[in-house]
């Protein structure tokens, strides 16, 4: 009963489609892209970052005082 | 580079020929379980407008998600996306215009179009439309005897 007579397919359908479907692709895409350049970007500057801040490197104490006649 | 971006061409093509394969294969029928949800008409050309806007957009979406399937069924994935495009768009499709089935809400075709019409199981259309199963059952049952009722008695008031 549910299986009557099919509907005519319109002739441009899978034109369509690509169309609509390929332009939704090509902005994921470039989406993915620029997200990842952004994080390379990041860690790239960290990277740098850490090199010439060296923050695990703790200064000198500068409190206690000098060691002298013992 | 050049070559890079003739082998991305390549591959554009070689999809939407496979695409376009797809479509032509399985447009009828997906265009035909379309209507069947919309509640519309299927036979004078031009009269199932919004299953066919409603097929247009679940096509593209499968088309851009074309390179994700890994080998799994084109139609599946056009089914479900059609399932779910009408089911959040449930309510623009409350009014009856004349289809098979538009006697039913809207919930009702949906649930009765997959288990009967495309034959999915129980258990996958709960977790498709994100229901429990008994549910389902109790929305297949209820419109099947909604259909079984016969076509003179108004069972639904229809919301204007």
């Amino acid at each position: 009963m549910l299986d009557g007579p099919h509907p005519a397919l319109p002739p441009d359908l899978a034109a369509g489609a690509v169309r609509r479907g390929g332009r939704r692709m090509r902005l994921r895409r470039a989406a993915h892209r620029t997200a990842g350049w952004l994080l390379a970007v990041a860690l790239a500057a960290l990277l740098v970052w850490v090199g010439i801040e060296q923050p695990w490197a703790t200064e000198p104490a500068q409190v206690t005082p000098p060691l002298e006649g013992w | 580079m050049w070559c890079m971006a003739e082998r991305a061409t390549h591959r554009d093509r070689l999809r939407a020929l496979e695409f376009e394969a797809f479509v032509a294969g399985a447009g009828g029928r997906l265009l035909h379980t379309a209507t069947l949800l919309t509640g519309e008409p299927p036979q004078p050309p031009g009269a199932c407008v919004r299953a066919e806007a409603l097929l247009r957009a679940a096509l593209a979406r499968t088309y851009a998600d074309w390179d994700r399937l890994h080998g799994g069924d084109p139609y599946d994935r056009a089914r479900r996306e059609l399932a779910l495009r009408f089911a959040r768009e449930a309510r623009r499709h409350q009014r009856p215009r004349g289809g098979l089935l538009d006697r039913l809400t809207p919930i009702e075709r949906l649930v009765l179009v997959l288990r009967i019409y495309e034959e999915v199981g129980e258990e996958q259309t709960a977790a498709l439309l994100g229901l429990p199963a008994d549910r389902v059952r109790a929305v297949c049952a209820r419109a099947v005897a909604t259909l079984l009722a016969g076509p003179d008695r108004p069972l639904r008031q229809v919301p204007r």
